[in-house]
């Protein structure tokens, strides 16, 4: 709103000369072209069906959320120089691995914008389950990743139903993650690819 | 006899100890420099989220040059209106960013900086920069004070901000 009204002044002011009406033209131009002013909020994904994707992982696998449609996923976005992120992925691999056969995936996605860096942090955790780059528009699509570590838990029929930003206890997340494990997938759950919304990709 | 394994054990202690002393120093010289904690920021260089709401259509002097020196990406996504890529704080081919962008410009211009990558105990790059740009000279920085992250601190409270979408 304060933007609208902020562009209300700008166009008085531009009335009194030819000269300032040809820059508020330009500055539309511009910000039909991309730029918002104040529109800009993030999207709610909550109780939705979560947006799928597909992304290469940094072992060059395709990683494609709707894929794992039955099992319950953790989607962490994480960065390498997010000290919380640094504490908590080591959890989510030891997770990964004591109920990977109840139905848990975590799937790493990092937000650093050097994939070098994302791959030494990796390493050097002895992180083993799938980590991709992210890029804006995955961001995006789930509701803008403006802050780190911020983990979804997706459950078996592709519906987020957690969202944790920040740091979080870990026993938070464990909990919810038992929580969702226990529920059964509806019929068809596990049919794959029919699930998620959005157009797959990037 | 007995005064003698004394001796030698004493004198070992002593070569030990000076051998780890040296050791520590040398690791303390090429360790990696620290990050510097947002916290070292004095309260008196911090300005607030509505303050700094305020000054974004301030005109001349008191218009702040606004620079984010976190995440590229989260820059991309979303960042406070007219502020400008500076590269992250914590890096050093961030602070080289920073440091060739403020160069040129007079030591009172006054500057804005701000992160939001991560809550502000937690923020790697704010602190380095601020602590830059004060040696570089500037009189007039500070540092906007996001408890949070960008996102619930600034986006959420449905401030301006241009980006992405």
């Amino acid at each position: 709103m304060k933007a609208r009204g902020s562009v209300a002044r700008h166009r008085a002011h531009a009335l009194r000369t030819p000269g300032r009406v040809i820059l508020v033209a330009m500055a539309c131009v511009a910000m039909a072209a991309g730029a918002s002013h104040g529109a800009w909020a993030q999207r709610h994904v909550l109780n939705r069906a979560a947006p799928d994707f597909t992304v290469t992982d940094l072992n060059g696998n395709p990683v494609h959320l709707a894929s794992f449609r039955g099992k319950v996923v953790l989607l962490n976005f994480w960065a390498a120089w997010c000290a919380p992120c640094l504490v908590e992925m080591p959890v989510f691999d030891t997770w990964q691995r004591k109920y990977g056969t109840r139905g848990l995936q975590v799937i790493g996605i990092s937000m650093d914008d050097d994939a070098g860096a994302a791959r030494k942090t990796v390493a050097r955790l002895g992180i083993r389950y799938p980590v991709a780059m992210g890029n804006v528009n995955l961001a995006a699509r789930y509701g803008g990743v403006l802050g780190l570590p911020l983990t979804f838990l997706i459950d078996r029929n592709g519906v987020v139903r957690a969202r944790f930003q920040g740091e979080t206890a870990p026993a938070k997340i464990e909990t919810r993650i038992n929580e969702l494990l226990a529920r059964p997938a509806e019929p068809g759950a596990g049919s794959g690819r029919a699930a998620m919304v959005g157009q797959p990709g990037k | 006899m007995h005064s003698g394994l004394v001796r030698k054990a004493v004198l070992s202690f002593a070569i030990l100890g000076l051998f780890s002393f040296q050791l520590q120093v040398a690791r303390a010289q090429w360790a990696a420099p620290q990050a510097v904690s947002a916290f070292s920021i004095p309260p008196a260089q911090l300005i607030h989220v509505d303050e700094l709401n305020g000054l974004l259509h301030a005109r001349g002097a008191d218009r702040p040059l606004i620079l984010q020196v976190g995440s590229r990406m989260m820059f991309d996504q979303a960042h406070i209106p007219g502020s400008e890529y500076a590269g992250p704080g914590s890096q050093p081919d961030g602070t080289a960013q920073l440091r060739g962008r403020v160069a040129s410009l007079p030591h009172s211009t006054f500057i804005v900086l701000y992160c939001g990558c991560c809550p502000w105990n937690r923020c790697p790059n704010v602190g380095p920069a601020y602590q830059l740009l004060r040696e570089m000279g500037f009189t007039r920085v500070k540092v906007l004070y996001l408890a949070n992250n960008f996102g619930a601190d600034w986006v959420n409270k449905g401030l301006p901000v241009e980006g992405a979408r």
